[in-house]
C-alpha cells in the first residue's frame, strides 16, 4: 500500500548499497566495552554541537558543557575576538574552573574574567593566565605557559561546535556535508523565543535517537493523543515518508503532516481548534521563509517536518509552520544518556501567538514522555540478550544507518589506535 | 485582593493555577484530580478569546501583573488539555516514571 514513491531500487535502504538489510544486533547498545569504544571513537573524534550563538549575546557572555563521554568540561564563551572553547580545568592543579555550587551542574553568565575557587588564578575571555596568587613562591613561573587549555571550536549557521580531536584537520563545514550546505539560509537566528527542555533517560542514547528517527512507531504510541476516529484512521494508514537521504554519517526523513492547519478542523483536539496550533507548532507562519534546497526534497504539497540526525547526537527538526527544534543525546553511560530538546519560535508579537507557542510545547512534552518512557523498557529487555537479532523495516532505514555508522567508526578506530581492542558488538 | 482584570473576576477561583514555571504547572497537574482539572477547564476554555482579545491589547513585556496572570491561567490551560480533552487521566499514558523538565523559557 505504497502512498509515496520509492527509489527505483525498490526500497530506501536498498538505494544506499551499503546497508544491509539484515536483522541488526542492538550489542551496541547494551556492551560496556563497546561504550568505552565509542567514547573514544566518537566522541572524541566527531564535531559535537554544543548550542547556539545566540547564548553568547555580548563580550564575556559563557556558558559551560559537560560532555561526560569525553570525561570533559568545556567553556564557551565570547572573547572580544570571538566565541572560544576551552576544557574548564584551572592550570594551576586542575580544579574545575567554572561552577557554581554543585562542580557538576552546566552554568551560564557573564563574566569579565574567571577566576579559580581554589588559589585564586585568574584567566582573562581568551583563556590568558593573567594572575597568579603569590607567583613569588613558583620556580620561574611564567605565566604565558599556562593558558586554558583550549578545544577546537567552529560555528555552522549560528551552531557553536567543539571537537576534542586535537590531530583532527577535517572542517567543521566539510564534516556536516551536503545536508547541511542545503539548510543554509534558514533563519536559524530570528527564532528567538526559546523553550528548553532536559531529562535523565535509563537508555543507550542511540536507542532515544532511534526513536525519533523514526515516525513507525507515531500512530500506535502515541495514538491516544489524536481525537478518536482521527486515531484509528491512522493506525490503518500506518506511516510512510516522504523522502529519505543518507550523506556520509548523516541522514534526513521528510515527513508528511497535515495538521497545520488540519483539513478537517474535527481531526484535532478543540484548544488546537480554538487557539490555531497544535504539535506541528502554529498554524500561521510568522513570516514568509524560502526554504533551502535540503528542506521538503521531494518538493511535497503535504510536507509536515524534516528531522535531520547530525553524527553523532545531534538532531534538528524544521517544521513545515516555520518553527524548529533541536535534540541532543548525551550518554553518561553505555545505559544512560541525558536528553536535550530545544524549540525555537519567531519572538511572539502579541499574548495570542505566545499562547500558541505555550501550546506547541506542551504538545511536544506529551509526546516526548512518551517516547522516553519506551526507551527504558527497551534497554534492559535487550539487555537480558534474550533475543538477539532485530528485524528493521524500510521506514527504519535511519536508524540502522545510526548503527552501522557508530560501528564503522569504532571499528576504524581499532584498527588505527594501537592496543585498542574491538568489543563484543564488532566481532 | 482580585488576581485578574476585573473582567475575569468570574475566573479568580481558580487563580492557583496562575504558576509562573512550566514545571510547577506541570507537577499541578499531577497533584490534580480529573473533576478538578475538568472544573477549571470548563470556566476557562470558553473564555479564550475573550482572554486573548484583552491580552493582545498590551505589549508582552509590558503586561500589568494582573494580565500576566491571566496569561499564565491559560499557559496553565495548556498544559491541562491533554488531560481533560484525550486521555482522562492526569498522566500520559504509558509514560510511567519519565520525567521532562522545563529548564528553560521565553521572559513572559
Ligand atoms: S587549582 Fe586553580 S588556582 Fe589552584
Ligand atoms: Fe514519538
Amino acid at each position: 500500500m505504497a502512498h509515496f514513491p520509492k527509489p527505483a531500487e525498490g526500497s530506501w535502504t536498498q538505494h544506499y548499497p551499503d546497508l544491509s538489510t539484515a536483522d541488526a544486533s542492538y550489542e551496541d547498545s547494551i556492551s560496556p566495552e563497546h561504550y568505552e569504544l565509542e567514547r573514544k571513537a566518537i566522541f572524541g573524534k566527531t564535531w559535537l554541537n554544543v548550542g547556539r550563538v545566540e547564548q553568547l549575546p555580548k563580550v564575556g557572555s559563557y556558558f559551560t558543557k559537560e560532555i561526560d563521554a569525553a570525561r570533559s568540561s568545556v567553556i564557551i564563551v565570547r572573547a572580544a575576538d570571538g566565541i572560544k572553547a576551552f576544557h574548564n580545568v584551572c592550570r594551576h592543579r586542575g580544579n574545575k574552573l567554572v561552577w557554581q555550587d554543585f562542580p557538576r551542574e552546566e552554568v551560564s553568565g557573564t563574566a569579565r574574567q574567571f577566576t579559580c575557587k581554589y588559589h585564586a588564578w585568574r584567566y582573562d575571555l581568551g583563556g590568558a593566565c593573567t594572575f597568579v596568587q603569590q607567583e613569588s613562591e613558583f620556580f620561574d613561573l611564567d605565566k604565558a605557559k599556562y593558558s586554558l587549555a583550549d578545544v577546537r571550536l567552529e560555528i555552522w549557521q549560528g551552531f557553536i561546535f567543539i571537537n576534542f580531536d586535537k590531530e583532527g584537520t577535517e572542517s567543521l563545514v566539510e564534516y556536516l556535508g551536503p545536508l547541511a550546505a542545503g539548510l543554509e539560509g534558514y533563519p536559524w537566528g530570528e527564532m528567538t523565543s526559546v523553550f528548553k527542555y532536559k531529562s535523565d533517560i535509563g537508555a543507550n542514547w542511540k536507542l532515544f535517537i532511534d526513536a525519533f528517527a523514526e515516525f513507525y512507531h507515531a500512530p500506535v504510541l502515541h495514538n491516544r493523543q489524536a481525537v478518536a476516529e482521527e486515531s484509528r484512521k491512522l493506525q490503518q494508514y500506518g506511516y510512510e515518508a516522504l523522502y529519505y537521504q543518507i550523506e556520509g554519517p548523516h541522514s534526513m526523513v521528510s515527513s508528511w503532516g497535515g495538521m497545520s492547519p488540519p483539513k478537517d478542523p474535527n481531526m484535532v483536539k478543540p484548544i488546537e481548534r480554538e487557539l490555531r496550533t497544535g504539535l506541528f507548532g502554529p498554524w500561521d507562519k510568522p513570516f514568509d521563509i524560502e526554504l533551502p534546497p535540503s528542506l521538503n526534497p521531494a518538493r511535497h504539497k503535504a510536507w509536515g517536518v524534516d528531522s535531520f540526525v547530525f553524527f553523532p547526537n545531534f538532531m534538528i527538526l524544521v517544521w513545515e509552520p516555520g518553527w524548529y527544534l533541536t535534540y541532543h543525546y548525551w550518554p553518561t553511560a553505555v545505559n544512560r544518556h541525558t536528553f536535550e530538546a530545544a524549540l525555537y519560535f519567531a519572538p511572539p508579537k502579541n499574548a495570542t501567538e505566545r499562547l500558541r507557542q505555550e501550546l506547541a510545547a506542551a504538545t511536544f512534552k506529551e509526546y516526548g514522555l512518551q517516547d522516553a518512557n519506551t526507551l527504558e523498557a527497551t534497554q534492559t529487555m535487550l539487555e537480558s540478550r534474550a533475543v538477539s537479532e532485530f528485524p528493521l523495516n524500510d521506514q527504519e532505514i535511519l536508524l540502522r544507518h545510526l548503527h552501522q555508522t557508530a560501528r564503522a567508526f569504532c571499528a576504524e578506530y581499532v584498527k588505527t589506535t594501537p592496543g585498542a581492542k574491538p568489543s563484543p558488538a564488532l566481532v | 485582593m482580585a488576581k485578574l482584570p476585573a473582567d475575569f473576576a468570574d475566573l479568580e477561583p481558580f487563580t492557583d493555577w496562575c504558576l509562573d514555571t512550566e514545571d510547577a504547572r506541570f507537577a499541578k497537574r499531577y497533584a490534580s484530580n480529573m473533576d478538578e482539572m475538568q472544573a477549571f477547564y470548563d470556566a476557562v476554555f470558553p473564555r479564550i478569546q475573550d482572554a486573548l482579545t484583552y491580552l493582545d491589547k498590551f505589549e508582552l513585556e509590558e503586561l500589568s501583573e494582573d494580565a500576566f496572570n491571566l496569561l499564565l491561567l491559560y499557559y496553565s490551560l495548556c498544559t491541562i488539555s491533554f488531560p481533560v480533552e484525550a486521555w482522562r487521566q492526569p498522566r500520559v499514558p504509558d509514560a510511567g516514571a519519565a520525567h521532562i523538565s522545563n529548564v528553560l523559557a521565553p521572559a513572559v
